[in-house]
């Protein structure tokens, strides 16, 4: 699966919200629309740290970051080249 | 064995030969240790959760403890063939507290190694000492409070809502739904201080600080006008959780300064933490002051960081000790969530 399918995936399996259609862009703001709380942002880090191979430190902690599909992908793909 | 006097939260008994006389797979005859009830019901009543690693036939194992009246008293046990060490680790996960605050009894040598040697934070004992666990220090907590006598219910009742958990069908925000939650932001009542403490003491996840107030320290923050303590409490169908959140706010001039802030690990998983949170910074705002908080690092509250961070609190100054002072600029406060009822002050 490509890497913005999976972290879609994974945002989509934890919105706090009701509507079944809750629909958000790639690049839309989940945490503006209310889509995800705190909670979701600890999952957050959590899962991409166990399923990339990727840790994120302190200063990696900026909201910025990981607000939408679009700069979580780029956030995991920075981190990797960085890497190698 | 590891030197430290932290207090023993879980106590994980071997059975043969530890809590009976006699091996069950041999069908020896099984008698109950002398007097082994009655340490396990007085460990039960301090709030002291208690668990089994043995190797035996599962069914037949607890079909035994049934017998003896003794099944009740444990949750998760690790009853298998399989080393020891990982039913040890097995239930530091499924309880979720940290290593050095288990205790565990055997009456093998052999076995307590194997566990000490994976686990050196884990607390070994012999099982022919079973009789003096009463009057350890490490096993006698300075209050037993409400939540401490409830405490393994409170556990009991979190596996019954798990097992629903995971074979519900749905989104995970209609289980949430499901279960009717509703969260009481209070200020601390002179009945609360106890367990006011004891939060304090047994926190580490989610704890902004790691630091440990007294009955008298926190009287004192009760009854001031410079500061505002608040404990949460979470309610379900399943029932309470008990007391599970404490905040300690204090008044400046032109701040509102949040000293402590911690949330017992057992509502981790209910996204509750950012109700008092929001809470705080709702009424902060309508003070018209800004928005401090302490946070300082420790070994195992990276999780507070997170959700320091990720909730928009900016860093304005740390220090190498891993102190972190944050401020939060009270736009975008998080809405509560839709499915919780919630009761404020």
């Amino acid at each position: 699966m490509e890497l913005k399918e999976q972290i879609r995936k994974f945002i989509e399996s934890n919105l706090v919200v009701f509507e079944d259609e809750a629909e958000f862009s790639d690049s839309d703001n989940i945490f503006e629309m209310g889509f995800v709380n705190s909670l979701f942002a600890m999952k957050l880090v959590n899962y991409i740290e166990e399923n990339f191979n990727v840790q994120v430190a302190n200063d990696d902690l900026e909201i910025s970051n990981f607000n939408s599909v679009n700069r979580i992908t780029e956030f995991i793909e920075n981190k990797r080249s960085a890497a190698a | 064995m590891s030197e430290n006097d932290k207090e023993i939260k879980v106590v994980v008994w071997d059975l043969d030969n530890t809590i009976w006389d006699g091996i069950l797979v041999e069908e020896d005859k099984i008698a109950l240790k002398p007097g082994i009830k009655e340490v396990i019901r007085v460990l039960d009543a301090r709030g002291i959760l208690q668990s089994i690693a043995s190797k035996n036939n599962n069914e037949d194992a607890m079909e035994k403890l049934k017998e003896l009246g003794l099944d009740d008293y444990f949750i998760y046990p690790e009853i298998h063939w399989n080393a020891k060490s990982t039913s040890l680790a097995a239930i530091q996960k499924n309880i979720n507290v940290g290593m050095d605050t288990i205790l565990f009894v055997d009456d093998q040598p052999f076995e307590r190694e194997e566990v000490q040697s994976v686990h050196p934070d884990i607390t070994c004992i012999d099982a022919l000492e079973y009789k003096t666990l009463p009057h350890l220090p490490r096993l006698n907590p300075r209050f037993i409070t409400e939540d401490s006598v409830r405490r393994r219910k409170m556990y009991q009742d979190d596996i019954k809502r798990k097992q629903e958990e995971d074979t519900f069908q749905g989104p995970p925000e209609k289980f949430l739904a499901s279960l009717n939650m509703k969260f009481i932001i209070s200020e601390c009542r002179e009945e609360d201080l106890k367990r006011a403490e004891e939060l304090t003491v047994r926190t580490n996840q989610l704890n902004a600080t790691g630091r440990t107030y007294d009955y008298d320290e926190l009287n004192e923050f009760r009854v001031s006008d410079k500061y505002k303590l608040l404990v949460c409490e979470l309610i379900d169908r399943y029932g309470s959780y008990g007391k599970i959140g404490l905040a300690l706010v204090e008044i400046m001039e032109d701040s509102w300064h949040l000293r402590l802030l911690l949330m017992s690990c057992r509502v981790m998983a209910r996204g509750v933490g950012s109700v008092v949170m929001s809470y705080i910074m709702q009424e902060c705002k309508k003070a018209g002051k800004k928005l401090l908080a302490d946070f300082k690092h420790t070994k195992r509250n990276r999780q507070m960081y997170i959700t320091y961070k990720l909730g928009n609190f900016k860093e304005i100054s740390s220090d190498p000790e891993g102190n972190v002072l944050f401020e939060h600029d009270l736009t975008n406060i998080q809405p509560y969530p839709p499915y919780i009822d919630l009761v404020l002050p």
